[in-house]
């Protein structure tokens, strides 16, 4: 199941998203297709204030492109610019 | 890879022995004082866990390949962290000096750029603030205790 049918996918959230949403992840009900649209939807929702352009998507723990369609069950994390060391 | 525990308790480069290495070169990164000015007073790193651990293990193949390496480590530390604790630790083994040098800096530079682990600031004044977390405003210094 991909592309504009409604599917759940989980949604985990770091460092300032993680403060900003309020929780570490969630399940959602959506029909985005892909993760530039989820991160529409959710920072439109919650009032992310990182712009999707600063940020990369990881799907199932591994980096992903902004257009790669999204499947039910799909994982999906933003990550705001890193900073270990 | 991801620990919680301090990392001086740690016994880090027992995993490269070698009998055919005549160097290792070992990097530790400190929590300091100060960043940009500010007088900072801890820092808590948080990670994603899963994809920090398949991106290192990718950092460190990639060393392999790249110079004359017989083996390479990095651990990195998350939670609450005070001044002088260690929060990363990379150590690198190689035949030769220059490789083990050139691999151990290739390691740390890799980490920092891709590597999903975030910093947040703990500053003197009261007030924090997530490292390169564009555009935002941090997090304002908790209500003075009124004096007395």
């Amino acid at each position: 199941m991909s592309g504009r049918q409604q599917k759940t996918i989980e949604v985990q959230y770091f460092a300032l998203l993680q403060e900003q949403r309020g929780r570490t992840g969630e399940s959602l009900s959506t029909a985005a297709a892909t993760p530039q649209e989820l991160y529409t939807e959710l920072k439109d929702r919650h009032g992310f204030s990182l712009s999707a352009d600063v940020l990369r998507v990881a799907v199932n723990d591994e980096f992903e492109s902004w257009d790669v369609l999204l499947h039910d069950k799909d994982r999906v994390v933003f990550i705001q610019p890193v900073a270990g060391g | 890879m991801i620990v919680s525990t301090p990392l001086e308790e740690l016994d880090l480069k027992t995993d490269l022995q070698d009998s055919a290495a005549g160097a290792l070169v070992t990097f530790e990164g400190w929590v300091r004082n100060h960043n940009e000015g500010r007088p900072i007073l801890q820092l808590e790193y948080q990670a994603y866990e899963a994809l920090a651990n398949n991106e290192g293990k990718r950092i460190l193949e990639e060393v392999k390949t790249r110079y004359e390496v017989i083996a390479a480590r990095c651990v990195h530390r998350v939670g609450r962290l005070n001044i002088g604790e260690m929060a990363v630790w990379i150590g690198v083994i190689a035949v030769h000096r220059a490789d083990a040098f050139r691999a151990c800096e290739h390691v740390i530079d890799q980490v920092k750029l891709r590597v999903p682990i975030w910093k947040k600031e703990f500053y003197e004044e009261g007030d924090s603030g997530w490292v390169n977390a564009t555009g935002v405003v941090a997090d304002p210094p908790p209500p003075a205790q009124a004096s007395t």
